[in-house]
């Protein structure tokens, strides 16, 4: 294939023995390259949204780096490791999520935070982005692919009970990456578009449901939001409002770092977290974010190479799920700073504060590069 | 692979790929999408939200002018502005309104009434961040209270903004009137502009005749404002321009005087300077504190204002109309000479009674018997009502309305006092129009001695008085002296608009002056007793107004009861011969002209012809016997 014969006709004297370093690292260049052009503009950004306090820039980069120590460490496990050990890590996370209901903390008014005696405090949610691909991959790859309609509602089940655990926390936002991870799984699978398309109804017919019974007031009143933000303008409207004003203030060329006014002047709320994509398209317009969604896009592109050239179905599968969840984190994001989804705790990938997001992408980055680099050559 | 079933791994391959070849299509076209939002956002509609961001970013504040002083005219400062401390809310920025309301009722004291407006305007529509007042004047004991625990309430904040205070509350509450809070009636007839920042306007009296020389012009700033709306930057100012301050004609110490006189009882008093027409003293007693109108009267308080039988707030000197009786007969004086219904060589007759045909309705003189013989000065000083009669059939309706209107009754003719009623000086069209009845003889008989239909405040009396004083040059009463910075007085005051009264002998004003001062110093003169021991020549003519009339009957004041008494008048002027001073004065329920107001008369000249020039000179301090014996 030719991907393939892209990897195959690289090289000359000097650059083999690069690449056989970054093997030996189990790196791949590429995607550290571009997760460098992501992360370090992003300190910048971060350094305006945060209204110039160092301090938190400092702190991020230092989440950064664990973070990247992360990508390196998981990406030195050759993936049928993490093919064994699926099913160990599915269990010990839903242990762990069944936990948190029962002695978790939190803060406002949901529990997230795991505080075993002995361990940093931990979100088993966030764990499970990774590990229910996995598993579902785990469960999916055992058999000949395209999977049969009942291995499907096993591996929907596998999905849907972390998801409903993470939903009860509650977390709807980690929630429904965690979902969209695993369906990923089935959908790369190859489960047939009648079923997609049976699946899609289903979820249309149970959105009234999920309306009535599952959602709660704040989520309601998020989604509402998003349809008139104009109708609370100083209440949950407002961070719609303001982060479009961002957005839009910023024009073409943006009005320059560390000017723009909606952040610095305090109307941006969340200005360093989650909508911290408003404070980059004020500040760096519209050209900026070409330029931050062309590099998300280019992350994609390498990730689904690499998924692409995988050479099992379990890696395959992973690999390719781990790229799309990726992906809605970009897109969810950017979709509800720009007031096209509703407000969703889902954080801008690798920009945004805070580590337990950037520590979990960096891992699934250090799968999708053991994916890569632990290969046999079978042409070789 | 040891998976127990047999797998084309070559078919899996292609069916991921073909997969993520889907997926790559998905992730193209949904950042597509996101690139089409941010064009839409950031180029098509990028000058909408650049100018929400402006707004947002610079907010245009209004800085509310000072307000001018009001001075009297010895520069007694008689209205200024005080900082006062209120306690104002930022709604927005209040994470639990009740609990926090709660918190602050127990360390501070905040009345019941200001925290119902405050709610009330809690659910009105206003602008983000806009401050609420929560309490208004806080103490100082308060303001320390919320110094120290201001980190305990975020939104909460105590503001100082200037308001106007009365120094001498109650002496000066009916001339000043006072300011209050803008109301939905004023709002839609000030200029939203200029009044942007402005919170109180004049409700009344000077404050509210002088508004706009009083306000100034507002200014402006514009401001970087973070969403909390703290201010970070000024960027561009323009300065108010202040109010200007007012000198009025008014003297402290003779309003204080009037005060004095009347205290304990209900009456007005009104002294005029008439070379100037300057209101000297204008007193309605009795009066009330001005300063609990401006940052709003509690309930309690307005209604102990409005039940007060003897109606505090009512201004009897501007506002209360009453009949003017006896003291009109000096101006009928005039206007007989001058008409040539009477000569001043005409004696009459008069029994006590007056007829106008034979066995028909009895008009009686307030003198029982009667004054016997009597020409046109000796009406006058006795104040024999048969003379009166007789002059004022023999006149007639139109040519006493003539006369009368040329005095400035039944018009309000001063120049800048505010709410002043016109009363109502009776006229043959005025019946027909109102009572749909013809005027009467007997109408006529009636009017002669200021009774009946006629109804005159005691400014109008005093002005009528003035004219007298003036020997018929009009001078209109006003309170404006002078205008400390730009204005012009001329400009600001309306413009006098009356023709001097000329008579055919203008040596009619003498005689009806002499006639005037027999009153206080003839032999019978009704007022002689109160002119007494003076140091100069006084004129004046003593009245009573009927509080109900009795018809035909002679009636003893001492068995009504005291609110039914007759009101005393009194109007005059001294020195007789170059007036520096006319006085009108009513004390309601008073009984006789000549034993209750003229007194009063008296006291205000004394006070303002010896006392206190005497004050002035440095003469005498603080030893007002002296002042007597000079």
């Amino acid at each position: 294939m030719g991907m393939k014969g892209i990897l195959g006709t690289s090289g000359t004297e000097g650059f083999g023995r690069q690449k056989r370093l970054w093997s030996v690292l189990h790196i791949d260049p590429v995607l550290l390259l571009l997760l460098f052009l992501l992360v370090i503009p992003g300190l910048f950004v971060l350094y305006s949204g945060a209204d110039r306090n160092l301090d938190v820039v400092k702190a991020q980069a230092i989440r950064l780096v664990i973070a990247f120590a992360v990508m390196l460490v998981f990406a030195q496990f050759d993936p049928a490791v993490f093919r064994r050990w699926a099913p160990w890590l599915y269990a010990a996370g839903l242990a762990a999520l069944v936990a948190v209901l029962l002695v978790g903390v939190g803060a406002k008014g949901a529990q997230r935070w795991l505080d075993l005696p002995g361990l940093p405090q931990f979100q088993p949610s966030e764990l499970m982005k990774l590990v229910v691909p996995m598993m579902a991959a785990w469960y999916l790859s055992r058999y000949f692919l395209p999977p049969t309609f009942g291995r499907v509602l096993v591996g929907l089940a596998i999905v849907l009970v972390p998801m409903a655990l993470i939903i009860e926390q509650p977390d709807l936002g980690t929630s429904l990456l965690v979902g969209m991870a695993g369906l990923f799984v089935v959908f790369f699978a190859g489960i047939s578009w009648k079923l997609i398309t049976a699946f899609v109804a289903l979820a249309g017919v149970s959105a009234p449901l999920m309306w009535l019974f599952v959602m709660r007031d704040y989520q309601k009143q998020r989604v509402l939001t998003l349809l008139d933000p104009q109708s609370d303008p100083l209440g949950a409207g407002w961070n719609i409002i303001q982060s479009k004003t961002a957005i839009g203030s910023g024009g073409l060329d943006g009005k320059g770092w560390l000017q723009g006014t909606q952040s610095h002047l305090e109307f941006l709320p969340e200005s360093h977290t989650d909508f911290i994509v408003a404070v980059l398209a004020e500040e760096f317009g519209f050209i900026g974010m070409l330029l931050l969604l062309g590099l998300y896009l280019l992350i994609i592109l390498r990730c689904l190479y690499i998924a692409a050239c995988a050479q099992d179905s379990f890696s395959r599968l992973v690999a390719g799920a781990l790229t799309m969840t990726f992906f809605i984190y970009v897109f969810v994001n950017v979709g509800m700073v720009s007031g096209l989804l509703p407000v969703v705790g889902v954080p801008l990938p690798l920009i945004s504060y805070g580590g337990t997001s950037a520590v979990t992408l960096m891992a699934a980055f250090g799968v999708l590069m053991s994916i890569h680099t632990h290969r046999r050559m079978i042409s070789a | 692979m040891a998976w127990g079933e047999f797998k084309d791994t070559a078919a899996e391959r292609r069916l991921f790929q073909r997969r993520a070849l889907v997926m790559l299509i998905f992730v193209v076209v949904m950042l597509s999408g996101l690139v089409a939002r941010m064009y839409q956002l950031q180029v098509v509609e990028h000058e909408t939200y650049s100018t929400i961001s402006e707004k947002n970013r610079v907010q245009v504040q209004s800085i509310p002018p000072p307000r001018g002083l009001v001075y009297d005219r010895n520069n007694v400062l008689l209205a200024e502005n005080r900082p006062v401390f209120s306690l104002m809310v930022v709604p927005e920025r209040v994470e639990n309104m009740d609990q926090t309301l709660a918190d602050l009722q127990r360390i501070l004291d905040i009345p019941e009434n200001e925290l119902e407006r405050f709610e009330r305007r809690l659910t009105e529509r206003r602008r983000p961040f806009e401050e609420i007042p929560l309490s208004f004047d806080l103490s100082e004991q308060d303001i320390a209270t919320m110094a120290v625990n201001r980190h305990l309430f975020p939104g909460v904040e105590v503001k100082a903004e200037l308001v106007r205070y009365y120094p001498h509350a109650e002496l000066t509450a009916h001339v000043l009137g006072f300011v209050g809070r803008i109301n939905q009636e004023e709002l839609q007839r000030i200029d939203p502009v200029n009044y942007d920042g402005t919170n109180y306007i004049g409700k009344s009296g000077i404050e509210r005749f002088y508004e706009q020389i009083l306000h100034g012009q507002v200014g402006y700033q514009h401001v970087e404002i973070n969403a909390r709306g703290r201010v970070l930057r000024v960027l561009e100012r323009e300065n108010p321009i202040p109010g200007e301050d007012l000198q009025l004609h008014l003297d402290l110490r003779m309003q204080r005087k009037a005060h004095e006189l009347l205290d304990g009882r209900r009456g007005a008093i009104i002294a005029i300077e008439p070379a100037t027409g300057g209101i000297l003293a204008l007193a309605s007693v009795p009066g009330f504190d001005a300063n609990k109108f401006v940052t709003g009267i509690s309930v309690p308080d307005y209604q102990d204002l409005i039940t007060d039988l003897d109606k505090p707030l009512f201004n009897r000197a501007l506002r209360g109309q009453y009949p003017p009786g006896s003291i009109v007969k000096p101006m009928l004086a005039i206007a007989a000479l001058d008409s040539g219904a009477t000569t001043r060589d005409e004696t009459i007759w008069d029994p006590g009674i007056f007829r106008l045909n034979e066995g028909g309705r009895v008009w009686r003189d307030w003198k029982r018997g009667g004054h016997g013989w009597v020409d046109l000065m000796d009406a006058v000083a006795e104040s024999c009502d048969i003379y009166f009669y007789e002059i004022a059939s023999e006149m007639g309706v139109d040519v006493m309305y003539q006369y009368l209107s040329a005095f400035g009754f039944g018009e309000d003719a001063a120049l800048d006092v505010s709410g002043a009623q016109e009363g109502l000086l009776p006229s043959r069209e005025w019946k027909r129009a109102e009572r749909n009845q013809p005027w009467y003889p007997g109408d006529s008989v009636n009017m002669g001695i200021g009774q009946g239909f006629f109804l005159a405040t005691p400014l109008q009396m005093a002005t009528a008085t003035a004219l007298i004083a003036n020997r018929g040059a009009w001078v209109e009463p006003r309170l404006l002296k002078d205008i400390r910075g730009d204005g012009d007085v001329k400009e600001a005051l309306p413009s006098e608009y009356h023709e001097p009264l000329i008579l055919k002998n203008p040596d009619d004003w003498e005689y009806v002056v002499d006639a005037m001062e027999a009153v206080m110093h003839g032999p019978k003169g009704t007022a002689r007793r109160a002119a007494e021991g003076a140091s100069y020549r006084m004129a004046g003519k003593t009245g009573t107004a009927q509080v109900f009339s009795l018809e035909g009957e002679e009636y003893n004041a001492e068995e009504i009861r005291e609110r039914l008494r007759d009101h005393a008048l009194f109007v005059g002027f001294a020195p007789a011969d170059d007036p520096e001073i006319v006085v009108a004065v009513i004390v309601e329920n008073g009984g006789s002209g000549s034993s209750t107001a003229a007194p009063v008369a008296r006291a205000m000249f004394d006070a303002w012809l010896e006392e206190l020039p005497a004050v002035d000179a440095g003469v005498l301090v603080g030893n007002s016997e002296q002042a007597q014996v000079r």
